[in-house]
């Protein structure tokens, strides 16, 4: 698996070149590869089906306790599947949508590092491996909702996706740090051999963790990124924001469920908040006009439909349904690609007569729209009939869940009629002709739709083919103790005899069938009812990200907007304030040291000090200069007496280039008339005062007080055994220490970097401004 | 403000001092000196060369940017910790070789310290020269409107 992951990589990091070499080919070419990846992970995947997961593990941070392990089971194998083919259609189905751009190498790139990270996200066995993919998936996805970032709007869609994923990821983090710390591991496995009710800190783990799956998987309030991530390009939405990407907050949610699950908070937070998307979204979608958009909407539907499924204990229904939905979505989204880049019209309600000008576009259209209607015999039937017998089943919350469920399929079905059924057999609008160039798509553009349309039917009449192997695997997966009983599932079972959930499945149809034909009237009767779902909480988006501007702002203001006269006088009237009250606070007293004197260190001494006491009387810059020069050079000379050879060189250097920098930046500084009046030289001189006398009673007592173990010894112990050098401070400075000092030259080669630039992009004087100074 | 006194002392001085801060980079193991303080030399003297001539002639007296020097650098003294990996050591762990080289009594000792010790050297020459030429191009640039 690590294998499979690391080929996904170098896949994405080969495509720019192999896009230059092969041209048109290339889409071709990476889709069999990334199908090769998945028909891999299928062939060793083969002992997930008889229940035997598939482990492997690499050291990652062994001090930490982290490993690199992945692991193979129904659930992952599910997703992996989904990964791998749909990815493989849409890379073809790019291939000839964007034929001809000039990013689509860096399109391949971005779109299979999306896969990469998906695929290591449900193969991970590791929390913290776990949270790395889910981060890297709100990249990706970031950069391809911003693909065409020359727009305005992809630019705000791709922020607003990255932050709304990304404040989710931030909770992930902390919800599977505080269950790894809990339960003492962070490898899912074991973490999943046991209920973590009783974990300390479980409540805050279970909300942190569920607030990430629903901010990935667009649960009401946090929906509203996935409407406006229609802004990728059709594939990236057919991949990302359909059928894989979104799913990863359901996937988080299942993978979880075994050892988080049982508890109110749990299983009813995902069936009322899965729930209410579910209901609101469909409800949302119909009063939708964009072809993308209405298909969003109906996603994050299904979204919330899946949430809701977990919390209801029904893993075989969220398997079936999460399939179906992968197999309808994603080919309509596709085909909705197809329309708009036929006929330059992204309006569903303008488009119309389509049927004769792209009848292969259009079959599968249909066959993907009543699976996704819930018509027999398609997989979306199965799944929407299992889910109406999860909510039948379930006595937790009475009819709501199946009142809601209804009617949310009501929804649906004028939904996909909207999309599948409008634009080809619907009656033009006056004065709107189709676009004469529309014409039918070639076969990169129609073989991913026809096999992902092809699957849903094929399933629908034979679901057997996926309920045995995958659905059991699945439930397996998210229920180790799942006794072997076989779901019973063939189509015609479903339909006989008949169930309340046959009842209802017709009259849900039937009612949607009614409202596609009154949609004009029921979208103008309750489109006040639109306002809370599509409006309202993007608008708290945009108020809290208002909020952050203007917190900023204030900020700027009254902490960078100062001169730097005044940063330095608050931090080291600060410092000192800091000091001087541990100083006080601290009970012991000791005899300051004093050391050994002389008369050249007190007649140094004296000479420093008095060089420093004289400096605020000094109106020139240039003999202010002059005079912390005689301060630097005689402490040099100090430190050379007191037995510190290489600080005094240092010294002595340092202080040499400080004047010649000086002297030069202040050739370059406006007059400092006017800065410097008496009171500010004043304050400036006591808080410098101050600092000074405060660092020294500091460097004094430190001195005087004994350290038990003074880790100089070490090294003056080890410097020449094992550092080989006789001068200790350098063999501190290259070898003990040497990441500090890497640390170090590295800061300053940045500072050095900041200066240059800033001194270029300086406003230059004009010669007749040099003020005679020069 | 060209001196001739100044331009007449520094040529001696600033060979002078280059020279001298090598021999502190190398010493630096064994006696005061080391890579940081060498730098520092460095740095002085091409920037004495640059107020008695030009920031130009110093410029081309260095033949390179000082930018180069600061990158180059930061690349020795981070590749410097690279071989211990190779080997199976912890990262920065110094390696040590003894060359013999005829003529000497003992053996050279080269190590990987002293290769990071030469990127500290160059990174904090480029540093402070990256800086320094700066400002004395603009101070120069002035010049030439007066």
């Amino acid at each position: 698996m690590t294998t499979a992951l690391v080929i996904m990589a170098l896949l994405a990091a080969c495509s720019q070149v192999l896009t230059r070499v092969l041209r048109d080919w290339s889409g071709p070419v990476l889709a069999a590869a990334v199908a090769g990846v998945g028909g891999w992970l299928l062939w060793i995947g083969q002992p997930v089906w008889s229940g035997n997961p598939v482990s492997e593990s690499l050291e990652w941070v062994p001090e930490l306790g982290f490993d690199f392990s992945l692991r193979l089971d129904g659930l992952s194998l599910l997703f992996c599947i989904l990964i791998c083919f749909i990815g493989a259609a849409v890379l073809l189905y790019a291939s000839s949508y964007l034929r001809g751009h000039r990013k689509l190498g860096l399109f391949y790139a971005t779109l299979i590092a999306f896969m990469t990270s998906m695929l290591s996200l449900v193969l991970s066995d590791n929390l913290i491996l776990v949270f790395v993919s889910w981060e890297l998936t709100s990249i990706t996805s970031f950069l391809l909702i911003g693909f065409e970032h020359e727009r305005e709007s992809a630019r705000k869609s791709a922020l607003q996706a990255l932050l709304v994923t990304g404040v989710g990821g931030l909770c992930l983090l902390a919800g599977v740090l505080i269950l790894g710390l809990g339960a003492g591991t962070f490898t899912i496995s074991e973490i999943l051999t046991s209920p973590s009710h009783d974990l300390p800190g479980y409540t805050a783990a279970a909300i942190l963790i569920l607030i990430g799956a629903c901010t990935k998987s667009a649960a009401y309030p946090f929906h509203f990124w996935l409407p406006n991530a229609m802004e990728a390009p059709s594939p990236v939405s057919a991949l990302l924001h359909s059928s894989t990407m979104v799913k990863a907050g359901v996937y988080l949610a299942a993978r979880m469920h075994p050892t988080m699950g049982g508890t109110a908070l749990w299983d009813n937070t995902l069936i009322m908040a899965g729930g209410l998307t579910m209901l609101l979204a469909a409800f949302a979608a119909v009063h939708q006009t964009q072809l993308k958009k209405i298909l969003a909407y109906s996603t994050v539907s299904s979204l919330g439909t899946l949430l809701m499924l977990i919390g209801l204990n029904a893993p075989k229904a969220m398997a079936i349904y999460l399939l179906g939905h992968a197999f309808y979505k994603g080919c309509l989204f596709l085909v909705a690609g197809s329309m708009v880049h036929a006929t330059h019209e992204k309006y569903a309600e303008k488009i119309a007569g389509l049927r004769s000008v792209m009848p292969i576009t259009m079959v599968v259209a249909l066959v993907a729209g009543l699976s996704m209607a819930g018509f027999f015999p398609f997989l979306g039937f199965v799944g929407k009939e299992l889910l109406l017998k999860a909510t039948l089943y379930d006595p937790r919350f009475g009819l709501m869940l199946t009142t809601a469920a209804t009617l949310a399929a009501v929804m649906t079905v004028v939904a996909a009629a909207v999309v599948a059924f409008k634009p080809f057999f619907g009656r033009p609008n006056e004065g709107e002709e189709l676009d004469p160039h529309a014409q039918e798509s070639d076969w990169r553009q129609l073989l991913g739709p026809v096999v992902l349309a092809g699957a849903g039917a094929i399933t629908g009449l034979l679901p057997f083919l996926v309920s045995m192997p995958i659905a059991k695997a699945v439930a397996r997966a998210m229920d180790p103790s799942h006794t072997e009983e076989p779901l019973k599932l063939d189509a015609i079972s479903l339909l006989w005899p008949p169930t309340t959930a046959t009842y209802l499945s017709l009259g849900a149809a039937a009612a949607g069938i009614a409202l596609y034909a009154f949609r004009g009237q029921f979208r103008k009767r309750t489109s006040f009812a639109t306002v809370p779902i599509a409006v309202w909480p993007e608008k708290l988006y945009d108020t809290s990200l208002s909020l952050l501007d203007l917190v900023t702002r204030v900020h700027i203001k009254f902490m960078s907007g100062c001169t730097l006269r005044v940063h330095i006088r608050l931090t080291l009237a600060l410092t000192s304030v800091l000091l001087i009250g541990a100083m006080l606070r601290s009970n012991e007293r000791h005899e300051l040291f004093m050391g050994e004197t002389s008369a050249l260190s007190v007649l140094l001494t004296v000479l420093i000090v008095g060089a420093a006491a004289g400096l605020p009387f000094l109106r020139s810059a240039m003999g202010m200069v002059a005079v912390v020069g005689v301060v630097g050079f005689a402490l040099a000379v100090l430190y050379a007496r007191l037995g510190a050879p290489d600080v005094a060189m240092t010294q002595l250097a340092v202080e040499t280039l400080v004047v010649v920098v000086f002297v030069l930046a202040i050739l370059h500084m406006p007059s400092n008339k006017g800065e410097a009046k008496s009171a500010s030289r004043f304050l400036d001189a006591s808080i410098a005062g101050i600092f000074g006398l405060a660092m020294s009673a500091i460097a004094l007592l430190a001195a005087e007080r004994p350290t038990p173990n003074p880790v100089s010894a070490y090294f003056a112990e080890n410097s020449y055994t094992q550092g080989f050098g006789r001068n200790v401070v350098n063999v501190i400075l290259v070898d003990f220490r040497g990441l500090d000092t890497l640390g170090e030259i590295t800061v300053l080669a940045v500072a050095a970097m900041g200066v240059a630039t800033l001194i270029r992009i300086a406003p230059r004087r004009r010669p007749k401004d040099n003020g005679g100074r020069s | 403000m060209k001196s001739v006194i100044l331009q007449t002392a520094a040529r001696p001085i600033v060979g002078l001092t280059l020279l001298v801060s090598v021999v502190v980079l190398l010493r630096g193991h064994n006696e005061p000196g080391g890579g940081f303080v060498g730098g520092l030399l460095f740095a002085a003297a091409l920037s004495l060369h640059a107020l008695a001539f030009s920031t130009r002639e110093a410029q081309s007296l260095l033949r390179v940017s000082p930018k180069t020097l600061l990158g180059s650098g930061l690349l020795i003294a981070t590749l410097s910790s690279v071989p211990p990996i190779l080997v199976g050591e912890s990262f920065f762990k110094g390696m040590w070789f003894n060359l013999n080289v005829p003529g000497f009594e003992d053996a050279i000792k080269i190590g990987t310290p002293v290769l990071f010790d030469i990127g500290v050297y160059l990174t904090v020459a480029g540093v402070l020269l990256a800086m320094i030429f700066t400002l004395e191009e603009i101070r120069d640039d002035a010049a030439d409107l007066d």
